[in-house]
């Protein structure tokens, strides 16, 4: 016997995130994680926001300027998919608790439609936002 | 067995789970999200329809009794959800020793947070 050699064949360790292959539905699952965590900041930056608005024209126009920067708009834009990944994934997650859609099937199907109608929601709101805007 | 209730009978007529006092935190944050879900759409929709709206047109919108209403309404759903998130998430990723301090700064900036949001709505509200 020769102990200090490695074994042949190693014993699998429990998942390990860089080996893991990732499925839609672990995926959705820290995505939703991730989008509240995430949607925090921009509830305090929302209350950062009113603040601006009570406190007179010049704080609101410096707080509207940020947000119409390039940078601004991007990070709003990311915000708009964050909220609509969590909006939907939420109710996915209502729909669990009534004991509905718990087969391979449907729970493959479900988060799919998480993914394509978020990413429906946040392209038709900045099309009505362009489209307003004028 | 019926897939709704995975109970022992004799739990289910002690009318104790695995501890009495767990599924409140669970339970608000379920109603919580049902109330979020028409307040987060509206919020959404009136940010559009104001996107290039200068302050005057912004506090017009927002003085408006059902905008403040549902704004207030907005803040303490969104709060109250957010606390309960996030001490679900810092109760599963932080280690024992930063957990309580990191949980009670965190409920408590989500209380303080909440209320300057609502003072600030009804700041816009009464403004002259």
């Amino acid at each position: 016997m020769k102990p200090n050699l490695p074994p042949k064949h190693p014993r699998p360790l429990s998942p390990n995130i860089q080996h893991y292959r990732p499925q839609v539905t672990s995926v959705l699952s820290i995505v939703n994680r991730g989008t509240g965590v995430i949607l925090s900041a921009f509830a305090v930056g929302l209350v950062i926001w009113l603040n601006a608005g009570a406190s007179g024209p010049e704080a609101y126009a410096i707080v509207q300027h940020v947000i119409a920067s390039r940078a601004g708009q991007i990070v709003l834009f990311g915000c708009t998919f964050a909220f609509f990944l969590h909006l939907t994934g939420g109710i996915r997650h209502l729909v669990w608790d009534t004991v509905h859609g718990f087969e391979l099937r449907s729970i493959y199907a479900s988060g799919w439609a998480v993914v394509v109608a978020s990413a429906a929601l946040t392209v038709a709101a900045w099309v009505a936002s362009v489209f307003i805007e004028g | 067995m019926d897939r709704r209730n995975t109970r022992t009978p004799l739990a289910h007529a002690a009318g104790l789970g695995p501890c009495r006092t767990g599924v409140e935190d669970w339970w608000a944050q379920r109603v919580s999200a049902i109330a979020l879900i028409p307040l987060t759409l509206w919020f959404a929709a009136s940010i559009i329809a104001h996107i290039r709206s200068d302050h005057a047109a912004f506090v017009n919108w927002l003085k408006s009794p059902a905008s403040a209403i549902l704004m207030i309404l907005l803040l303490i759903a969104l709060f109250h959800h957010t606390a309960l998130g996030l001490k679900v998430v810092i109760e599963d990723y932080t280690r024992a020793g930063a957990k309580f301090a990191t949980l009670i700064l965190m409920r408590l900036s989500c209380f303080a947070v909440a209320v300057v949001g609502i003072i600030a709505t009804l700041r816009i509200v009464f403004r002259g």
